[in-house]
Protein backbone atom coordinates (compact mmCIF):
# COMPACT_ATOMS: atom_id res chain seq x y z
CA UNK A 1 0.00 0.00 0.00
CA UNK A 2 1.31 3.45 -0.86
CA UNK A 3 2.26 5.56 2.11
CA UNK A 4 0.53 8.95 2.10
CA UNK A 5 2.15 12.12 3.34
CA UNK A 6 0.22 14.63 5.44
CA UNK A 7 1.14 18.07 6.71
CA UNK A 8 0.65 18.45 10.45
CA UNK A 9 2.44 21.71 11.22
CA UNK A 10 3.66 24.89 9.55
CA UNK A 11 5.86 27.78 10.61
CA UNK A 12 7.14 30.85 8.80
CA UNK A 13 9.09 34.03 9.31
CA UNK A 14 8.52 36.41 6.43
CA UNK A 15 8.54 40.11 5.57
CA UNK A 16 4.85 40.09 6.55
CA UNK A 17 5.78 39.12 10.12
CA UNK A 18 6.50 36.18 12.36
CA UNK A 19 4.16 33.24 11.94
CA UNK A 20 2.61 31.20 9.15
CA UNK A 21 -0.91 32.46 9.89
CA UNK A 22 0.38 36.03 10.02
CA UNK A 23 1.68 35.57 6.49
CA UNK A 24 -1.62 34.13 5.31
CA UNK A 25 -3.85 36.69 7.01
CA UNK A 26 -1.82 39.74 6.01
CA UNK A 27 -1.31 38.67 2.42
CA UNK A 28 -5.01 37.79 2.08
CA UNK A 29 -5.84 41.25 3.46
CA UNK A 30 -3.69 42.76 0.72
CA UNK A 31 -0.86 43.94 2.94
CA UNK A 32 2.71 44.17 1.68
CA UNK A 33 5.89 43.37 3.60
CA UNK A 34 8.07 45.23 1.12
CA UNK A 35 9.65 48.50 2.23
CA UNK A 36 12.16 50.62 0.31
CA UNK A 37 12.53 47.92 -2.33
CA UNK A 38 13.34 45.06 0.07
CA UNK A 39 11.33 42.37 1.81
CA UNK A 40 13.06 42.27 5.19
CA UNK A 41 11.87 40.26 8.17
CA UNK A 42 11.88 43.44 10.23
CA UNK A 43 9.48 42.07 12.85
CA UNK A 44 11.86 39.18 13.61
CA UNK A 45 14.01 39.76 16.69
CA UNK A 46 16.21 36.63 17.06
CA UNK A 47 16.54 36.93 20.86
CA UNK A 48 12.75 36.77 21.26
CA UNK A 49 12.74 33.28 19.75
CA UNK A 50 16.17 31.77 20.36
CA UNK A 51 18.67 31.33 23.20
CA UNK A 52 21.87 33.41 23.33
CA UNK A 53 23.80 30.36 22.22
CA UNK A 54 21.47 29.65 19.32
CA UNK A 55 21.79 33.24 18.13
CA UNK A 56 25.60 33.21 18.38
CA UNK A 57 25.93 29.83 16.71
CA UNK A 58 23.75 30.69 13.73
CA UNK A 59 23.91 32.82 10.66
CA UNK A 60 20.72 34.81 10.17
CA UNK A 61 19.42 32.25 7.68
CA UNK A 62 19.72 29.54 10.33
CA UNK A 63 18.10 31.79 12.95
CA UNK A 64 15.12 32.22 10.64
CA UNK A 65 14.91 28.45 10.07
CA UNK A 66 15.12 27.73 13.81
CA UNK A 67 12.30 30.15 14.59
CA UNK A 68 10.10 28.78 11.80
CA UNK A 69 10.86 25.20 12.88
CA UNK A 70 9.89 25.94 16.49
CA UNK A 71 6.56 27.29 15.32
CA UNK A 72 5.98 24.35 12.97
CA UNK A 73 6.77 21.72 15.62
CA UNK A 74 4.52 23.40 18.18
CA UNK A 75 1.83 23.64 15.52
CA UNK A 76 2.19 19.89 14.92
CA UNK A 77 1.86 19.24 18.63
CA UNK A 78 5.37 17.81 18.97
CA UNK A 79 6.84 17.97 22.43
CA UNK A 80 10.54 17.37 23.12
CA UNK A 81 11.40 16.00 19.74
CA UNK A 82 9.57 13.86 17.23
CA UNK A 83 6.76 11.45 18.05
CA UNK A 84 7.96 7.86 17.87
CA UNK A 85 11.49 6.73 17.09
CA UNK A 86 13.83 9.74 16.54
CA UNK A 87 15.81 7.65 14.06
CA UNK A 88 12.71 7.60 11.84
CA UNK A 89 12.57 11.43 11.89
CA UNK A 90 14.36 13.24 9.06
CA UNK A 91 15.24 16.84 8.28
CA UNK A 92 15.61 18.37 4.80
CA UNK A 93 16.02 22.13 4.50
CA UNK A 94 16.96 24.05 1.36
CA UNK A 95 18.69 27.35 0.82
CA UNK A 96 19.78 29.33 -2.19
CA UNK A 97 23.08 30.59 -0.82
CA UNK A 98 23.35 29.75 2.89
CA UNK A 99 25.24 31.97 5.32
CA UNK A 100 26.43 34.60 2.90
CA UNK A 101 26.17 37.32 5.58
CA UNK A 102 28.74 35.47 7.66
CA UNK A 103 30.94 34.91 4.63
CA UNK A 104 30.95 38.61 3.77
CA UNK A 105 31.59 39.78 7.33
CA UNK A 106 34.41 37.32 7.91
CA UNK A 107 36.02 38.26 4.63
CA UNK A 108 36.07 41.89 5.72
CA UNK A 109 37.71 40.87 9.02
CA UNK A 110 40.30 38.80 7.18
CA UNK A 111 41.09 41.65 4.79
CA UNK A 112 41.28 44.36 7.46
CA UNK A 113 42.64 42.49 10.48
CA UNK A 114 44.26 39.35 9.11
CA UNK A 115 43.46 35.65 8.86
CA UNK A 116 44.15 35.12 12.58
CA UNK A 117 41.17 37.25 13.51
CA UNK A 118 38.43 35.39 11.67
CA UNK A 119 35.95 33.49 13.81
CA UNK A 120 36.36 29.75 14.36
CA UNK A 121 32.60 29.65 13.89
CA UNK A 122 32.87 30.93 10.29
CA UNK A 123 32.46 27.62 8.49
CA UNK A 124 29.75 26.12 10.72
CA UNK A 125 27.78 29.35 10.36
CA UNK A 126 28.13 29.90 6.62
CA UNK A 127 27.76 26.35 5.31
CA UNK A 128 24.62 25.79 3.25
CA UNK A 129 23.60 22.77 5.34
CA UNK A 130 23.88 24.65 8.65
CA UNK A 131 20.16 25.34 8.98
CA UNK A 132 19.37 21.67 8.41
CA UNK A 133 22.04 20.45 10.80
CA UNK A 134 21.09 22.86 13.57
CA UNK A 135 17.36 22.17 13.29
CA UNK A 136 18.01 18.40 13.37
CA UNK A 137 20.28 18.79 16.40
CA UNK A 138 17.86 21.07 18.24
CA UNK A 139 14.91 18.71 17.84
CA UNK A 140 16.64 15.32 18.03
CA UNK A 141 15.88 14.32 14.44
CA UNK A 142 18.25 11.38 13.95
CA UNK A 143 17.18 10.05 10.57
CA UNK A 144 18.46 11.40 7.27
CA UNK A 145 19.29 15.09 7.21
CA UNK A 146 20.69 17.16 4.38
CA UNK A 147 20.28 20.44 2.58
CA UNK A 148 19.04 20.96 -0.94
CA UNK A 149 20.73 23.46 -3.22
CA UNK A 150 18.84 24.56 -6.32
CA UNK A 151 18.67 28.36 -6.02
CA UNK A 152 15.08 29.54 -5.88
CA UNK A 153 13.69 26.02 -6.17
CA UNK A 154 15.61 24.76 -3.10
CA UNK A 155 12.71 25.03 -0.64
CA UNK A 156 10.36 23.15 -2.95
CA UNK A 157 12.99 20.53 -3.71
CA UNK A 158 13.49 20.00 0.02
CA UNK A 159 9.78 19.38 0.54
CA UNK A 160 9.66 17.10 -2.49
CA UNK A 161 12.58 15.04 -1.19
CA UNK A 162 11.01 14.95 2.26
CA UNK A 163 7.80 13.63 0.76
CA UNK A 164 9.76 10.91 -1.02
CA UNK A 165 11.59 9.90 2.18
CA UNK A 166 8.25 9.16 3.82
CA UNK A 167 6.61 7.60 0.81
CA UNK A 168 9.63 5.36 0.18
CA UNK A 169 9.64 4.26 3.79
CA UNK A 170 12.95 5.83 4.83
CA UNK A 171 11.29 8.07 7.41
CA UNK A 172 7.98 8.41 9.23
CA UNK A 173 8.20 12.17 9.68
CA UNK A 174 10.30 14.98 8.23
CA UNK A 175 10.91 18.57 9.26
CA UNK A 176 11.41 20.33 5.95
CA UNK A 177 11.39 23.66 4.17
CA UNK A 178 13.72 26.46 3.17
CA UNK A 179 15.52 29.45 4.55
CA UNK A 180 17.35 32.47 3.18
CA UNK A 181 18.96 35.67 4.46
CA UNK A 182 20.78 37.14 1.51
CA UNK A 183 19.93 40.83 1.76
CA UNK A 184 23.64 41.52 2.12
CA UNK A 185 25.89 44.03 0.32
CA UNK A 186 27.52 41.46 -1.99
CA UNK A 187 24.39 39.47 -2.83
CA UNK A 188 22.23 42.53 -3.51
CA UNK A 189 24.96 44.15 -5.62
CA UNK A 190 25.49 40.93 -7.56
CA UNK A 191 21.81 40.40 -8.31
CA UNK A 192 21.67 44.08 -9.26
CA UNK A 193 24.59 43.74 -11.65
CA UNK A 194 22.82 40.96 -13.53
CA UNK A 195 19.77 43.23 -13.81
CA UNK A 196 17.55 40.71 -12.07
CA UNK A 197 16.38 43.17 -9.41
CA UNK A 198 13.55 45.62 -9.81
CA UNK A 199 14.69 49.22 -10.37
CA UNK A 200 11.34 50.51 -9.22
CA UNK A 201 11.46 48.42 -6.05
CA UNK A 202 7.93 47.24 -6.77
CA UNK A 203 7.07 43.57 -6.97
CA UNK A 204 4.28 43.29 -9.55
CA UNK A 205 4.24 39.81 -11.01
CA UNK A 206 2.58 39.35 -14.43
CA UNK A 207 1.97 43.11 -14.81
CA UNK A 208 3.11 44.78 -18.04
CA UNK A 209 5.33 47.18 -16.06
CA UNK A 210 7.18 44.52 -14.02
CA UNK A 211 10.91 45.20 -14.00
CA UNK A 212 12.57 42.51 -11.92
CA UNK A 213 12.26 40.86 -8.54
CA UNK A 214 12.44 42.40 -5.09
CA UNK A 215 14.80 40.61 -2.71
CA UNK A 216 13.26 39.15 0.39
CA UNK A 217 14.39 37.02 3.31
CA UNK A 218 12.72 34.51 5.59
CA UNK A 219 12.04 30.86 6.24
CA UNK A 220 9.21 28.39 5.92
CA UNK A 221 9.16 25.01 7.68
CA UNK A 222 6.60 22.21 7.43
CA UNK A 223 6.16 19.06 9.46
CA UNK A 224 5.33 16.10 7.21
CA UNK A 225 4.17 12.80 8.64
CA UNK A 226 3.09 9.46 7.30
CA UNK A 227 -0.70 9.53 7.33
CA UNK A 228 -1.36 6.43 9.43
CA UNK A 229 1.22 7.39 12.05
CA UNK A 230 -0.21 10.90 12.23
CA UNK A 231 -3.74 9.58 12.66
CA UNK A 232 -2.61 7.12 15.27
CA UNK A 233 -1.18 9.84 17.49
CA UNK A 234 -4.30 11.94 16.96
CA UNK A 235 -2.53 14.70 15.06
CA UNK A 236 -4.51 17.50 13.51
CA UNK A 237 -4.00 17.17 9.77
CA UNK A 238 -3.74 20.43 7.82
CA UNK A 239 -3.50 18.89 4.40
CA UNK A 240 -2.05 16.24 2.16
CA UNK A 241 1.05 16.54 0.04
CA UNK A 242 -0.46 14.84 -2.96
CA UNK A 243 2.34 15.01 -5.46
CA UNK A 244 5.70 16.37 -6.50
CA UNK A 245 7.83 16.48 -9.60
CA UNK A 246 10.95 18.19 -10.77
CA UNK A 247 12.57 18.80 -14.14
CA UNK A 248 15.37 20.83 -15.69
CA UNK A 249 15.22 23.32 -18.53
CA UNK A 250 18.73 22.43 -19.78
CA UNK A 251 18.53 25.77 -21.53
CA UNK A 252 20.39 28.66 -19.84
CA UNK A 253 22.16 29.35 -16.55
CA UNK A 254 19.74 32.05 -15.45
CA UNK A 255 17.00 32.55 -18.06
CA UNK A 256 14.01 30.22 -18.21
CA UNK A 257 13.22 28.42 -21.43
CA UNK A 258 10.86 30.94 -23.09
CA UNK A 259 8.46 28.16 -24.10
CA UNK A 260 8.15 27.11 -20.45
CA UNK A 261 8.80 23.56 -21.58
CA UNK A 262 10.62 22.34 -18.47
CA UNK A 263 8.21 24.04 -16.08
CA UNK A 264 5.22 22.64 -17.97
CA UNK A 265 6.66 19.15 -17.78
CA UNK A 266 7.17 19.52 -14.02
CA UNK A 267 3.51 20.55 -13.59
CA UNK A 268 2.31 17.64 -15.73
CA UNK A 269 4.46 15.13 -13.87
CA UNK A 270 3.45 16.49 -10.46
CA UNK A 271 -0.23 16.09 -11.35
CA UNK A 272 0.45 12.59 -12.65
CA UNK A 273 2.32 11.80 -9.43
CA UNK A 274 -0.75 12.97 -7.51
CA UNK A 275 -3.04 10.96 -9.79
CA UNK A 276 -4.95 14.14 -10.64
CA UNK A 277 -6.06 16.06 -13.74
CA UNK A 278 -5.93 19.73 -14.64
CA UNK A 279 -9.66 19.95 -13.87
CA UNK A 280 -8.94 19.03 -10.23
CA UNK A 281 -6.75 22.10 -9.64
CA UNK A 282 -8.61 25.03 -8.09
CA UNK A 283 -5.70 27.36 -7.33
CA UNK A 284 -2.14 27.96 -8.52
CA UNK A 285 0.44 29.69 -6.35
CA UNK A 286 2.80 30.86 -9.07
CA UNK A 287 6.54 31.26 -8.87
CA UNK A 288 5.66 34.72 -10.28
CA UNK A 289 8.91 36.59 -9.67
CA UNK A 290 7.99 39.89 -11.35
CA UNK A 291 10.82 39.45 -13.87
CA UNK A 292 9.86 39.88 -17.52
CA UNK A 293 11.14 36.43 -18.49
CA UNK A 294 9.80 34.26 -15.68
CA UNK A 295 6.24 35.53 -15.68
CA UNK A 296 5.90 35.12 -19.43
CA UNK A 297 7.44 31.63 -19.49
CA UNK A 298 5.44 30.53 -16.44
CA UNK A 299 2.17 31.70 -18.01
CA UNK A 300 3.06 29.69 -21.11
CA UNK A 301 3.97 26.66 -18.98
CA UNK A 302 0.63 26.74 -17.16
CA UNK A 303 -1.24 26.88 -20.45
CA UNK A 304 0.78 23.99 -21.87
CA UNK A 305 0.41 21.80 -18.79
CA UNK A 306 -3.21 22.53 -17.87
CA UNK A 307 -4.59 23.36 -21.31
CA UNK A 308 -5.16 26.99 -22.32
CA UNK A 309 -8.88 26.92 -21.56
CA UNK A 310 -8.54 25.35 -18.13
CA UNK A 311 -5.50 27.51 -17.24
CA UNK A 312 -7.59 30.65 -17.78
CA UNK A 313 -10.27 29.44 -15.38
CA UNK A 314 -7.95 28.85 -12.42
CA UNK A 315 -6.97 31.72 -10.09
CA UNK A 316 -3.19 32.19 -10.24
CA UNK A 317 -1.51 34.47 -7.73
CA UNK A 318 2.01 35.26 -6.58
CA UNK A 319 3.02 35.52 -2.91
CA UNK A 320 6.08 37.43 -4.10
CA UNK A 321 3.83 40.41 -4.82
CA UNK A 322 3.53 40.82 -1.03
CA UNK A 323 6.90 39.65 0.33
CA UNK A 324 9.35 39.74 -2.57
CA UNK A 325 11.51 36.83 -3.63
CA UNK A 326 12.74 34.72 -0.72
CA UNK A 327 15.07 32.75 -3.02
CA UNK A 328 15.77 29.35 -1.42
CA UNK A 329 13.00 29.91 1.12
CA UNK A 330 10.44 30.91 -1.52
CA UNK A 331 9.21 27.44 -2.44
CA UNK A 332 8.71 26.52 1.22
CA UNK A 333 7.05 29.75 2.35
CA UNK A 334 4.82 29.71 -0.72
CA UNK A 335 3.75 26.11 -0.24
CA UNK A 336 2.66 27.10 3.27
CA UNK A 337 0.80 30.11 1.83
CA UNK A 338 -0.82 27.77 -0.70
CA UNK A 339 -1.92 25.30 1.95
CA UNK A 340 -3.43 27.96 4.23
CA UNK A 341 -5.19 29.62 1.29
CA UNK A 342 -6.66 26.28 0.22
CA UNK A 343 -7.78 25.58 3.79
CA UNK A 344 -9.65 28.89 3.84
CA UNK A 345 -10.91 28.30 0.29
CA UNK A 346 -9.55 31.67 -0.74
CA UNK A 347 -7.22 32.92 -3.47
CA UNK A 348 -5.00 35.70 -2.05
CA UNK A 349 -4.28 38.53 -4.50
CA UNK A 350 -1.40 39.39 -6.78
CA UNK A 351 -0.68 42.84 -5.38
CA UNK A 352 0.22 45.71 -7.72
CA UNK A 353 -1.18 43.89 -10.76
CA UNK A 354 -2.94 46.46 -12.94
CA UNK A 355 -1.80 46.42 -16.55
CA UNK A 356 -2.11 43.37 -18.75
CA UNK A 357 0.61 42.33 -21.16
CA UNK A 358 -0.39 40.70 -24.41
CA UNK A 359 -0.34 36.94 -24.02
CA UNK A 360 -0.28 37.10 -20.23
CA UNK A 361 -3.97 36.45 -19.99
CA UNK A 362 -4.55 34.20 -16.99
CA UNK A 363 -6.66 35.14 -13.97
CA UNK A 364 -3.94 36.66 -11.77
CA UNK A 365 -6.34 37.63 -8.96
CA UNK A 366 -5.61 41.36 -9.08
CA UNK A 367 -5.99 43.70 -6.11
CA UNK A 368 -7.96 41.65 -3.64
CA UNK A 369 -8.51 38.12 -2.41
CA UNK A 370 -11.36 36.11 -3.80
CA UNK A 371 -13.21 33.04 -2.52
CA UNK A 372 -12.31 29.83 -4.29
CA UNK A 373 -15.32 28.23 -5.85
CA UNK A 374 -14.88 24.52 -5.68
CA UNK A 375 -18.22 23.21 -4.52
CA UNK A 376 -17.81 19.92 -2.70
CA UNK A 377 -14.61 18.92 -4.46
CA UNK A 378 -11.31 18.77 -2.56
CA UNK A 379 -9.30 22.00 -2.46
CA UNK A 380 -6.27 21.15 -4.57
CA UNK A 381 -3.57 23.61 -5.53
CA UNK A 382 -0.17 23.82 -7.16
CA UNK A 383 2.89 25.59 -5.80
CA UNK A 384 5.53 26.34 -8.43
CA UNK A 385 9.19 27.04 -7.78
CA UNK A 386 11.84 27.59 -10.41
CA UNK A 387 15.50 28.39 -9.91
CA UNK A 388 18.59 29.73 -11.64
CA UNK A 389 20.23 26.74 -13.23
CA UNK A 390 16.97 25.78 -14.87
CA UNK A 391 15.56 23.82 -11.93
CA UNK A 392 11.78 23.38 -11.82
CA UNK A 393 9.97 21.93 -8.81
CA UNK A 394 6.20 21.66 -8.42
CA UNK A 395 4.20 20.55 -5.39
CA UNK A 396 0.56 19.46 -5.41
CA UNK A 397 -1.23 20.22 -2.14
CA UNK A 398 -4.66 19.34 -0.88
CA UNK A 399 -6.21 21.07 2.12
CA UNK A 400 -8.31 19.07 4.52
CA UNK B 1 49.31 45.29 28.40
CA UNK B 2 50.24 41.67 29.06
CA UNK B 3 52.41 42.62 32.01
CA UNK B 4 49.68 44.62 33.72
CA UNK B 5 46.85 42.06 33.59
CA UNK B 6 46.01 40.69 37.02
CA UNK B 7 44.49 37.32 37.73
CA UNK B 8 41.29 39.00 38.76
CA UNK B 9 41.07 40.95 35.49
CA UNK B 10 41.62 37.85 33.41
CA UNK B 11 39.05 35.93 35.43
CA UNK B 12 36.49 38.68 34.96
CA UNK B 13 37.19 38.78 31.23
CA UNK B 14 36.70 35.00 31.00
CA UNK B 15 33.43 35.26 32.97
CA UNK B 16 32.24 37.96 30.58
CA UNK B 17 33.13 35.85 27.54
CA UNK B 18 31.30 32.83 28.94
CA UNK B 19 28.21 34.94 29.49
CA UNK B 20 28.44 36.13 25.89
CA UNK B 21 28.67 32.49 24.81
CA UNK B 22 25.28 31.89 26.42
CA UNK B 23 26.24 30.35 29.78
CA UNK B 24 23.86 31.07 32.67
CA UNK B 25 25.40 34.01 34.60
CA UNK B 26 24.56 32.57 38.03
CA UNK B 27 26.39 29.35 37.22
CA UNK B 28 29.61 31.02 36.13
CA UNK B 29 32.41 30.85 38.71
CA UNK B 30 36.04 29.74 39.06
CA UNK B 31 35.12 26.10 39.70
CA UNK B 32 32.40 25.83 37.06
CA UNK B 33 32.97 23.07 34.51
CA UNK B 34 32.74 24.09 30.88
CA UNK B 35 30.59 21.09 30.12
CA UNK B 36 27.98 22.05 32.72
CA UNK B 37 28.01 25.62 31.33
CA UNK B 38 27.30 24.15 27.87
CA UNK B 39 30.58 25.61 26.66
CA UNK B 40 32.09 23.36 23.99
CA UNK B 41 35.25 23.12 21.91
CA UNK B 42 34.14 25.80 19.44
CA UNK B 43 33.54 28.21 22.33
CA UNK B 44 36.99 27.45 23.73
CA UNK B 45 38.64 28.29 20.41
CA UNK B 46 36.82 31.59 20.54
CA UNK B 47 37.88 32.12 24.15
CA UNK B 48 41.48 31.51 23.11
CA UNK B 49 41.09 34.15 20.42
CA UNK B 50 39.77 36.69 22.94
CA UNK B 51 42.66 36.00 25.31
CA UNK B 52 45.13 36.38 22.48
CA UNK B 53 43.55 39.64 21.33
CA UNK B 54 43.52 41.18 24.78
CA UNK B 55 46.58 39.76 26.53
CA UNK B 56 48.82 38.76 23.66
CA UNK B 57 48.90 35.16 24.82
CA UNK B 58 48.88 32.49 22.14
CA UNK B 59 46.87 29.42 23.03
CA UNK B 60 46.89 26.44 20.72
CA UNK B 61 44.50 23.53 20.62
CA UNK B 62 46.99 21.29 22.44
CA UNK B 63 47.33 23.88 25.25
CA UNK B 64 43.60 23.62 25.83
CA UNK B 65 43.61 19.84 26.10
CA UNK B 66 42.51 18.69 29.53
CA UNK B 67 41.18 22.15 30.43
CA UNK B 68 37.72 21.49 31.86
CA UNK B 69 37.12 24.28 34.37
CA UNK B 70 37.21 28.05 34.38
CA UNK B 71 40.00 28.03 37.00
CA UNK B 72 42.18 25.79 34.83
CA UNK B 73 41.70 28.16 31.89
CA UNK B 74 42.69 31.18 33.97
CA UNK B 75 45.70 29.27 35.35
CA UNK B 76 46.78 28.49 31.80
CA UNK B 77 46.60 32.15 30.75
CA UNK B 78 48.52 33.23 33.88
CA UNK B 79 51.24 30.66 33.22
CA UNK B 80 51.61 31.86 29.64
CA UNK B 81 51.87 35.46 30.81
CA UNK B 82 54.72 34.25 32.94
Amino acid sequence: MTRKVVITGVGAVTPLGVGARTLHERWTAGQSGIEDGYGRTSEFEPKDHLSIKEVRRSDRYTQLALAAAKEALEDAGWEDGPPGDPERAACVIGTGIGGIGTLENQHIIMRDQGAERISPLSIPLLMANAACGVVAMTHDLRGQSFGTVSACAAGAHAIGMAERLIRYGDADCVVTGGSEAAITPLATAAFGRMEALSDSGISRPFDLRRDGFVMGEGAGILVLEEEEAAKERGARILGVLRGYASTSDAHHLTAPDPSGRGAAKAIELALKDADLEADDVVYVNAHGTSTPLNDRAETQALKTALGAERAKQIPVSSTKSAIGHLLGAAGAVESIATLLALRDRIAPPTLNYEEQEEGLDLDYVPREARPLVNGDTPAIGLSNAFGFGGHNAVLVLEAT
Amino acid sequence: MAATATREEIEQRVFQALEEFGAEPDQIGPDAEFESLDVDSLDLVELAQIVEDEYGVQLKGEDMEGITTVRQAVDLVMSKLG
